[in-house]
């Protein structure tokens, strides 16, 4: 992989006077305003901040963190698509934190209202707010947002770049830049001639690009739409590909961390002789709610932490996760945060006695992100500079952050986004980026790599928080009259953003009721309220955030609706939909085509069914449960979802059966819980996930019909436990509403 | 004291503590970064390498067990060189973050080695302890079969 900082320093080393920054061409004028971060030598070019050419070819920027959903794939495509530049020519870093690669697309989830009935007024308003993202710099990946934050604006990079290097081309040939086209790098003239980027790059970076250039059809497409070869595949089956656990530099030492486990809780004492005495220990760092080992080696640094003798003060909330239950269960009956649907008239409305009324409570448990690659961050404090590598879904605030924590201004920090080893949301936070930052600065003049033991990294989470629902619905003639669903948890939204931007946005809290209160079912009368419960155990998005809970607690809700009216579960759905949102309703009919869920299922087998409309998508799932002996096999599930348009169609495929398995993993056996203050589970044989024994076979059907490009990171989980709890249903006739699972059923292990 | 270890063919002296795991001899002071650290405890397979051909996990061999010579994901194949299951990883696009694919891929090497003609049980019999949060099992299943046929010249 190239590095930006790689180039930066190759430019330095040449001695050249850098091209200035103006260089840098705006794809619209308003972003004329944002500096290119990108800063380059002799003989090299930056067309705008997602393009770089120099002598070795062209290199574009993804600017976002690839943790396994392509963004380096899809992203330069986007690019090169319009730039016209050879697949396998074309080089992807992440670039440098900046304030250009803002992710104006987090807005398209701002408006508290569902989104699958956008108004132009709506379209309009979430088209203005993306000044917010830009002006504040919101370099972010998540949301399933990097796509459609993306989609316009890099194609418009890549053309506005190919007709400045047009003009350029044109102005040496004294040509009309009409007369000229371009192929694999190349600018063509009549008559065979033919001049490289990469020949041009200098030139064209002084031209005035268009303010903006028609876009190419879809008809025309080369790149998108079809399944690319990945740009990071080789790396990573040859072990070359760079995590930031993986970072490297002469003379580097190896630290661990050891926090408090009572989250929030302070470290009262501690006795580091016997670790300090440990071989290949240097030193034992004090980090106020906890401690560090620098050592030769981290396991040696591991082993030391395990030696130093610690006494932690009490968490800040209840020891146990029950009465933590207790008090999420207890804010069901206060005043609501928020109540972002209501239709009809619940409190007023008749009930025939021919009507049928039914109730039911749900709730699922605290989740850990277990990303495969653990906590880790490298860092080179040299007293004026502070270097960080490190795998951010953030890299911007985490600057911020760790500049604040080390005593420098946030231009002294670097964040160097590596490969992530999975994220989830978990790498959005800047908990680990600091503590690296801290170390390093204890060493000052030696570079550090933190690297957070699985333990560690388990116990010290930004959880999913622990969530209840009180649902009630009533059933007339077999359809669903009324819908009333109450939701608690702690606010991930206001948490979250306390520690980003150092206040908690007031007033409703969408992402609290998202996937429940912005379902398209024609439901005439509908009501969701959310309640927040104060708790101040740390929580954060955990991929597809509030959808996660709410997705299991209405879609085992309506299968409850649909058993208890004595309608087919996926035809109580398919009455709701058709109503409401034709793309939903066209999920459901083809995952009911694909399953043969019509058909008589042989005894011992159940189909469970269930739809969340997340992330601008729509994602119907079925899945299949078989008795085998005393246990459940989940055998098949057919995935149908409608991303409006398949920018890789191998990618979304990816998306789709990781965002099943990972909901699945959850939905079987995942569970943190609380004693004493801290977290019981510890690694992998106490929150496992879903091995490849356990794994069902998945058929994934695409649609395109919505006008709009939707995620496709996140939107599979949330549909993917209800429909689990659902064909466990159908197999068993028990209804299950706690998660997880496992504490009811055995699945084969 | 020096402990002697061959890896990847290289002979290495490395000066460090007997019960050091191989795992962190590799990655700290070899610099051989492609083998990855995931639990610590031989739950998740991402520590995998073969040490005389069969398939170890690295996290729980200490520096002075180690009876023979280790193979890393890096001497498995190069981007220049692929290795018959790496190449197949590649045309099945397999890994998404790509963290657990080092040991997924020596496991797998493992598994053809002995056993040239897999079926879907053998395959999930000899991966189950390789766990991938992303979800890539079936592209890794596609891909055993495809490297399996290709090194059988079928």
């Amino acid at each position: 992989m190239a590095n930006w900082g790689k180039i930066a320093r190759r430019s330095f080393l040449i001695g050249s006077a850098a091209v200035a920054g103006g260089v840098a061409f705006g794809v619209y004028q308003y972003r004329r305003e944002l500096p290119n971060p990108l800063q380059p030598g002799v003989g090299e070019a930056t067309l705008n901040p997602w393009i770089i050419i120099n002598q070795d070819g062209v290199t574009l920027v993804a600017a976002r963190a690839e943790m396994g959903q392509g963004v380096y794939t899809t992203l330069p495509a986007l690019v090169a698509e319009e730039l016209d530049v050879a697949w396998e020519d074309v080089r992807v870093i992440h670039g440098p934190a900046a304030q250009a690669y803002y992710n104006g697309g987090l807005m398209s989830h701002a408006l508290p209202a569902t989104d699958y009935d956008r108004t132009g007024f709506q379209e309009v308003m979430i088209e203005a707010m993306t000044v917010l993202p830009k002006m504040i710099g919101l370099q972010v990946t998540g949301g399933s947002t990097s796509t459609l934050d993306a989609y316009e604006k890099l194609r418009q990079a890549g053309a506005t770049a190919r007709e400045v290097l047009k003009q350029a081309a044109a102005d040496r040939l004294g040509l009309p830049r009409g007369s000229l086209e371009t192929r694999d790098g190349r600018v063509i003239a009549p008559g065979g001639i033919e001049l490289s980027y990469t020949d041009l790059a200098v030139e064209a970076a002084a031209i005035d690009p268009p303010r903006s250039v028609e876009l190419r059809p879809r008809s025309q497409w080369r790149y998108l739409g079809q399944s690319m070869p990945r740009l990071d595949m080789v790396e990573k089956v040859t072990g070359a590909a760079e995590f930031a656990i993986d970072v490297r530099m002469p003379d580097m030492r190896f630290a661990t961390v050891r926090m408090t486990p009572r989250l929030g809780g302070e470290m009262l004492s501690f006795d580091a002789t016997a670790a300090e005495a440990m071989p290949g220990v240097d030193r034992v760092i004090d980090l106020g709610t906890g401690i560090a080992v620098v050592a030769s080696n981290t396991w040696l640094a591991m082993q030391a932490a395990d030696a130093v003798e610690i006494e932690w003060g009490p968490a800040p909330y209840p020891e146990t996760s029950e009465e933590m239950l207790d008090i999420i269960r207890a804010a069901l009956d206060e005043a609501p945060n928020s109540t972002l649907r209501d239709e009809g008239d619940i409190d007023r409305m008749e009930i025939d006695p021919a009507d049928r009324v039914i109730e039911a409570e749900y709730t699922v448990p605290w989740l850990a992100h277990a990303t495969m690659e653990p906590m880790s961050a490298a860092a080179h404090h040299t007293g004026d500079r502070l270097e960080i590598w490190a795998g951010s879904q953030a890299p911007g605030f985490a600057e911020a952050r760790a500049a604040e924590a080390v005593g420098l201004d946030a231009d002294q920090v670097s964040c160097h986004v590596t490969y992530l080893g999975g994220g989830f949301g978990r790498r959005g936070e800047s908990d680990f980026i600091v503590l690296a930052a801290r170390v390093a600065q204890a060493v000052q003049g030696t570079p550090v790599q933190v690297t957070w033991s699985r333990e560690e990294d388990m116990r010290h989470d930004f959880y999913r928080p622990a969530a209840a629902a009180r649902m009630r619905g009533v059933l007339r003639n077999g359809f669903a009259h009324a819908l009333e669903g109450r939701v608690a948890a702690p606010s991930v939204t206001r948490q979250a953003m306390a520690r980003m931007t150092g206040s908690a946005p007031p007033g409703p809290d969408k992402g609290h009721v998202e996937g429940m209160f912005n379902q398209p079912y024609a439901i005439p009368n509908y009501r969701v309220t959310g309640h927040l419960a104060d708790l101040a155990v740390p929580v954060g998005f955990w991929r597809s955030v509030g959808n996660s809970f709410n997705g299991f607690f209405m879609e085992s809700f309506i299968d409850e609706m649909a058993i208890a009216g004595g309608r087919d579960p996926l035809g109580f759905r398919l009455d709701l939909a058709e109503r409401e949102h034709a793309p939903t309703a066209g999920v459901l009919r083809a995952v009911a085509e694909m399953s043969g869920w019509a058909a008589d299922r042989p005894e011992g087998t159940g189909m469970g069914v269930a739809m969340t409309h997340s992330f601008h998508t729509p994602v119907a799932v079925v899945v299949e449960v078989q008795q085998q002996d005393r246990d459940i096999v989940l055998t098949r599930a057919w995935i149908a979802c409608d991303v409006g348009t398949a920018l890789d169609p191998s990618i979304v495929e990816a998306q789709m059966v990781g965002g099943l398995y990972f909901g699945l993993s959850a939905a079987m056996m995942e569970e943190i819980s609380f004693a004493g203050g801290e977290v019981q589970q510890v690694n992998f044989p106490d929150f496992d996930a879903l091995r490849i024994h356990q794994a069902p076979r998945v058929e994934v059907r695409i649609l395109e019909t919505q006008a709009h490009l939707s995620g496709v990171g996140e939107p599979a989980t949330p549909p993917s436990m209800p429909a689990l709890a659902n064909a466990i249903y159908d197999l068993t006739g028990e209804r299950i509403r706690d998660l997880p699972l496992n504490r009811r059923v055995r699945f084969v292990v | 004291m020096a402990t002697t270890l061959t890896v990847n063919g290289t002979a290495h002296q490395v000066d460090l503590p007997d019960d050091v795991p191989l795992l962190w001899v590799l990655r700290d002071a070899l610099g051989l970064t492609g083998t990855k650290y995931g639990c610590g405890v031989a739950a998740c397979g991402a520590c995998t390498v073969q040490i005389d051909g069969e398939a170890a996990r690295s996290c729980q061999v200490a520096l002075a067990d180690v009876w023979g010579q280790v193979t890393t994901i890096e001497g498995l194949g190069t981007p220049a060189a692929l290795h018959a299951v790496q190449a197949a990883w590649v045309e099945h696009q397999v890994a998404q973050c790509g963290y657990c694919q080092s040991g997924q891929i020596m496991q797998a090497a493992t598994l053809l080695a002995a056993t040239p003609d897999p079926t879907d049980e053998d395959i999930d019999t000899a991966l189950s302890g390789n766990l991938c949060r992303c979800g890539t099992y079936p592209r890794i299943r596609a891909a055993v079969h495809a490297a399996a046929a290709n090194l059988r010249g079928a």
